[in-house]
């Protein structure tokens, strides 16, 4: 598909704002959706809205098969032996707390867990939260160009290692991790892991069974599709080491007034309704990122990377953070403009149509090792071009007259 | 172009903010952050017996809206009773900036209020008046 043609179809890159057209910079934090997916979710609610794995007749036979059909294409997307493997969830953030509360709830006092300082609060605070029951956390440091430091990993871990959590892209410095290599040095010492795909899995072919992780989190709304529904990929032989965490209808197989029985998973872990809509139309917005490709997918963001590092960093003032070349990170891109307060500038950008997002992106640890309190960040998809990045370094520019640097 | 919230007054304001610094020996302090952007301010005050605010001193880091409106802020309160900060609020806060604050930056022109509105009940010991503040703050969105 060419890329004006793929523009068309999402509506609201037609929106002016302060008359200016659109551009919009924050994909990492939630992607605009094609209207290939919006009208799915119009369909389901127009046709066949009804309860799924419950009703006999007709159109709650087609929600519960366009529901399970949602979960096979995503299955296949990332390359999952089958689609068991697939839990439907609300979001990485619900993803990793499932982890937390069905697989990590058994875990020993002194038993360890390592992540780094990179990841998004969302892979630090439910580890955090393990820790009055006596789990040691351990976080692997950066270097300066925002690479993992590799040979901490080893250093730090120990037979009592129970999971690696790491993020595959960083949310923040665009650093593409070297995840296929902790993952295989965690299953060495013993140790489950869990990668945080959550900005990898929109942008690049990603295959769990090549990567071999025995967790995968990730957002629909990162990825074409709507909030409120993301996956948790667990390896099937992981499921032997779980416990539903939530207890309800749909999860179970027979309920007694002394006990209840459970149903197999994936369903084990998705009790009481849900996002059907959500799930159903997450299944079109994969259906949409393979008719784009996955390789182009990445081509397209890496070629869009390349070209803003190298605009960018003609910008006087500007301080770049994480790998300086594109090769080897994601499309995302954070700075800062001299020592205007990264608010200030997404402030300037917006009234200029250029939507960017500013502050710590939920990874206050990181900001802390980078020295500063806030970034701006600025991200790509599929639908941004070089003008968009014209735009933003003209943006910045007016930035830099406004406050005389 | 206009640049709405950036005008002349804002920038001279977060360029040169005045009463910028601190005091010997002040009579009440309060540092305060947000967390959300990293911006943090402590105010410092002298006062005289009746409680009048004789000196006030700001320093700390933080965005142009919030710099701009501590420092805007100290013009206000300097010589004012302590008593009458109650009556000091957002709407004034907004009309000594003179412009427009997007939702979104609510709280960093806020901020110094914040600062101050504790500061002082604190010193009072009107430990209502804070949560009644803070309940407000939590609201600004
Ligand atoms: C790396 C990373 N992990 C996790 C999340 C959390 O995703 P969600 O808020 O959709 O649960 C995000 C999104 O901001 C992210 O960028």
């Amino acid at each position: 598909m060419e890329l004006k043609k793929i523009r068309n179809d999402f509506p609201i890159l037609k929106r002016k704002i302060n008359g200016k057209r659109m551009v919009y910079l924050d994909s990492a934090a939630t992607s605009q959706k094609p209207k290939q997916v919006i009208k799915e979710i119009e369909k389901y609610y127009e046709n066949y809205n009804s309860n799924v794995h419950r009703g006999i007749y007709k159109i709650a036979a087609e929600a519960t098969e366009e529901y399970e059909e949602a979960r096979k294409k995503i299955a296949k997307f990332i390359n999952a032996k089958s689609e068991k493997e697939i839990i439907f969830v609300r979001g990485a953030t619900e993803a990793i707390n499932l982890v937390r509360f069905a697989w990590a709830e058994k875990l020993r006092p002194e038993d360890e867990i390592i992540s780094t300082v990179m990841e998004h609060h969302s892979n630090i605070v439910p580890w955090l939260m393990l820790k009055k029951k006596g789990i040691d956390l351990k976080f692997v440091e950066i270097n300066d160009d925002g690479t993992l430091r590799m040979e901490e990993f080893k250093k730090l871990i120990t037979p009592k290692t129970k999971l690696i959590a790491v993020s595959h892209v960083s949310n923040v410095l665009g650093t593409i991790n070297p995840v296929k290599q902790i993952a295989k040095l965690a299953h060495e010492n013993g140790a489950r892991i869990l990668f945080d795909s959550a900005q990898s899995v929109p942008h690049m072919p990603v295959d769990v069974q090549e990567l071999d992780c025995d967790f995968m989190a990730f957002s629909g709304h990162k990825m074409f599709g709507p909030t409120g529904i993301g996956v948790l990929y667990v390896k099937e032989e992981v499921y032997r080491e779980m416990e539903p965490f939530m207890g309800g209808g749909e999860m179970i197989k027979e309920v007694f007034l002394t006990n209840a029985t459970w149903k197999d998973p994936p369903h084990k872990y998705e009790a009481g309704t849900p996002d059907i809509s959500g799930a159903i139309a997450l299944g079109y917005a994969v259906d949409y990122l393979e008719k784009i490709g996955m390789k182009k997918m990445k081509e397209h963001e890496k070629t869009l990377t390349r070209y803003a590092l190298e605009k960018l960093s003609k910008v006087p003032g500007i301080k770049i953070y994480g790998p300086k070349n594109a090769e080897n990170r994601g499309g995302v891109i954070a700075f800062n403009l001299g020592d205007i307060h990264a608010h200030d500038l997404a402030t300037i950008l917006d009234e200029q149509g250029v939507a960017i997002r500013s502050g710590h992106h939920c990874t206050m640890p990181l900001h802390s090792k980078l020295g500063v309190s806030a970034t701006a960040r600025a991200s790509f998809s599929i639908y941004n071009t070089k003008e968009d990045v014209d735009e933003l370094v003209n943006a910045l520019n007016k930035a830099r007259k406004v406050f005389g640097i | 172009m206009s640049f709405e919230m950036y005008q002349e007054n804002i920038l001279d304001h977060y360029n040169n903010p005045r009463n910028y610094g601190t005091i010997e020996n002040p009579d009440i302090k309060f540092h305060d952050v947000n967390p959300l952007c990293g911006d943090e301010y402590e105010f410092q005050f002298k006062i005289d017996k009746n409680g009048k605010i004789v000196d006030v001193k700001f320093h700390g880091n933080g965005c142009a809206i919030s710099k701009a409106s501590a420092s805007i802020l100290t013009e206000t309160v300097k010589g004012k009773n302590i008593r009458e900060i109650k009556n000091l609020g957002r709407k004034n806060v907004l009309k000594n900036l003179g412009i427009t604050i997007s939702p979104p930056r609510l709280k960093c022109a806020m901020l110094p209020l914040k600062v101050v509105k504790v500061a002082v009940y604190s010193y009072l010991g009107n430990q209502k008046e804070i949560k009644e503040f803070e309940k407000e703050w939590d609201k600004m969105e």
